[in-house]
């Protein structure tokens, strides 16, 4: 399934591999070279000169003015700042985990699940937004929760990670040899669940002990920034997953198996084997994703509630900007989400080459999964 | 190659179990909420968000537009990849990274500098509006825009089978006779169709979705230039939550048709291929 975004390595062919057969008259060439030229230049070219003349239209001083003296706009790039790694960082943490799942492993569903990762990318942004109003509004199933006591649920959400630490760490202590298990990892079972019930335990007690968390206060989670996270970690959900799968198809478990074998354990396995062999593809959903994250609109527009300062982020600010009819300094904040696009896309260029793709493993080339 | 190594490779267990924590805590669930919600809707009320007259106009004008924009990037799509793989030209690398800019570029830049382009005194407006041709704050905008959102999709998903495109293919038909165009059309065309209906139904999909783009260049004018996700926002701002969930039910079900008709269609010109 290849829903946003193409493929990662397809390659151009060499001209010298047209055949003569495959040579069309010079007239048919040049004619739809010029059209397909034009095309882009209309579509793409002139629109991305237009946004950096209209933004500097009035001299660079204003420029600069419209975008660091503006207090709300400066506030929304601040927001922008902070929205976008958290989701970033929790999506990159869904997508390691994921491909490692998917893409070593073979489990009923594993089709299924593939094309859930993918559910977002159907989703109308808007729709998007809507959800999470429905959930966390103050009309919302949470909503009266929220409203009355909001903060008691965090000594839980905090004790989740945690417990999730605590799992990881059990599993990567584990010797990986059956005999060399003692203690705890003697019955796993049984450790998992008496170990998580007390890290959990704790937490919570310590939290309510210590009274990290005001008490009766709503939480604002809708018209706040949870909320605009929330919203952008849906929109960008797919995008580490989706670039990681084939990547870790392709290079293959071979070089894992052989640490493992040789003694080493999961965390090891994973830094210094899993992580360089994926390393380009790693940066290549990263930057996909980051581009994405930054550029939400839909989502994000219906979960704002457009507090000016508190929660416009940027491409948010260039519609408040543009409702004022504040054109020079819309275009202001609209030419550095452009500039970043275009880093965007130069990075994707140079990474292309380094991902490896489902070609470059001769043992992939005939399996029918290779190229999802 | 994946599952003999389920003994061997560590985490599967844990990965998988966050894989689908993850999944359902992000995504399943709010989607199962919006469902939900819909679901305590009575017949009447459902059906009285979702079928004004209003919504008709903004469900048209939805899937009109996706639908022409989609024709049109399946034309640009097919020119393009078949220009950036069969020719050699100065500055095709550039042409070949330009097309995927729309999908780095945020759709709210996009709509902002398509609404200055075409408006009465941009630089394509004065030109085109004294031709009769309004590109900003008509349907035409619209179509503009979400061309441009779909851009890279036919283009990318035709481009690697073309290359992939066996020459011998067309030497055969050339010594059996064939014109040019008529091997383009009998021989070449035919192996593209799965490709181009993916590109298609992956530009269709996204125009019906799209919204930071559109809202700065339709006026969201009821009745006219109003989508339905701008339906849905409008109802939203009324806190008509009732209504807006109803219509956003309505473009989840067709989006997720839209889904699984990829899917398929993908399954079967993979099928094709072997």
């Amino acid at each position: 399934m290849s829903a946003d975004g193409p493929s990662v390595g397809h390659r151009a062919t060499a001209p010298g591999s047209i055949r003569q057969a495959q040579q069309d008259p010079a007239w048919v060439r040049w004619g739809l070279i010029s059209i397909a030229i034009t095309v882009v230049v209309i579509l793409v070219v002139i629109p991305v000169i237009n946004i950096f003349v209209s933004a500097l239209s009035e001299g660079f001083g204003v420029y600069c003015d419209n975008l660091f003296a503006d207090s709300d706009t400066r506030d929304s790039i601040m927001l922008t700042l902070t929205v976008v790694p958290i989701a970033l960082v929790a999506n990159l943490i869904f997508g390691l985990a994921a491909a490692w799942a998917i893409a070593r492993f073979e489990f009923p569903g594993r089709t299924l699940l593939t094309a859930l990762i993918d559910l977002p990318f159907s989703v109308s942004p808007v729709v998007a937004g809507l959800m999470f109003v429905l959930i966390f509004g103050l009309q919302g199933y949470l909503g009266p929760f929220l409203r009355r006591d909001g903060y008691a649920v965090m000594p839980y959400l905090t004790s989740l990670p945690a417990v999730v630490v605590f799992i990881v760490t059990f599993f990567l202590l584990q010797p990986r040899r059956e005999k060399e298990r003692r203690g705890p990892w003697k019955h796993p079972k049984l450790a998992l669940l008496a170990g998580s019930a007390f890290v959990f335990g704790l937490f919570c007690f310590g939290q309510q002990y210590f009274e990290v968390w005001p008490r009766n206060q709503s939480l604002k989670i809708i018209f706040a920034t949870p909320g605009l996270v929330l919203a952008t970690a849906f929109v960008t959900f797919p995008f580490v997953a989706r670039e990681l799968i084939p990547v870790m198809e392709a290079v293959g478990p071979d070089e894992e198996l052989a640490a493992v074998s040789l003694g080493a354990n999961g965390w090891q396995m994973f830094w210094t084997v899993t992580v360089p062999n994926i390393r380009w593809g790693l940066v290549y959903g990263i930057i996909l994703c980051n581009a994405r994250a930054v550029g939400e609109f839909g989502a994000v527009y219906v979960v704002s509630g457009h507090i000016a300062g508190q929660t416009d982020t940027m491409p948010l600010r260039i519609e408040k900007l543009f409702q004022e009819y504040n054109l020079p300094g819309s275009f202001a904040v609209a030419s550095v989400l452009t500039l970043l696009a275009i880093f965007t896309l130069i990075a994707k260029i140079k990474l292309e080459r380094k991902v490896p793709s489902a070609d470059d493993h001769p043992a992939m080339r005939n399996a029918p999964e290779a190229g999802k | 190659m994946a599952g003999v190594n389920r003994q061997v490779l560590p985490g599967f267990s844990l990965t998988l179990g966050y894989t689908l924590f993850y999944l359902g805590i992000l995504v399943l669930l709010p989607i199962a909420a919006c469902f939900i919600k819909a679901a305590s809707l009575s017949f009447d009320q459902f059906w009285g968000a979702v079928w004004t007259e209003r919504a008709r106009a903004a469900y048209l004008l939805t899937f009109g537009a996706a639908f022409v924009a989609a024709i049109a990037n399946l034309l640009l799509g097919l020119l393009l990849a078949w220009v950036l793989v069969r020719y050699s030209f100065p500055g095709k690398k550039l042409v070949d990274s330009l097309v995927d800019l729309p999908l780095a570029l945020p759709t709210a830049v996009a709509g902002l500098v398509y609404a200055g382009l075409y408006v009465e005194n941009g630089w394509l407006g004065q030109y085109l509006v004294p031709l009769g041709i309004q590109g900003a704050y008509s349907r035409l905008g619209i179509v503009l825009v979400l061309i441009f959102v779909g851009l890279p999709f036919v283009v990318r998903t035709v481009q690697p089978i073309l290359e992939d495109l066996d020459p011998e293919l067309e030497e055969a038909s050339a010594s059996l006779g064939a014109t040019r165009l008529q091997t383009f059309r009998d021989v070449i065309l035919p192996t593209l169709y799965p490709a181009l209906i993916t590109g298609f139904a992956l530009a269709f999909s996204r125009g019906v979705g799209e919204y930071g783009s559109v809202v700065f260049i339709s006026g969201n004018m009821p009745y006219k230039t109003e989508i339905a996700p701008i339906l849905i926002v409008a109802r939203l701002e009324e806190f008509a939550y009732g209504e807006a969930t109803a219509i956003a039910v309505v473009l989840l079900v067709i989006s997720f048709s839209m889904l699984l008709l990829i899917n398929l269609l993908e399954r079967r010109s993979m099928r094709h291929e072997r």
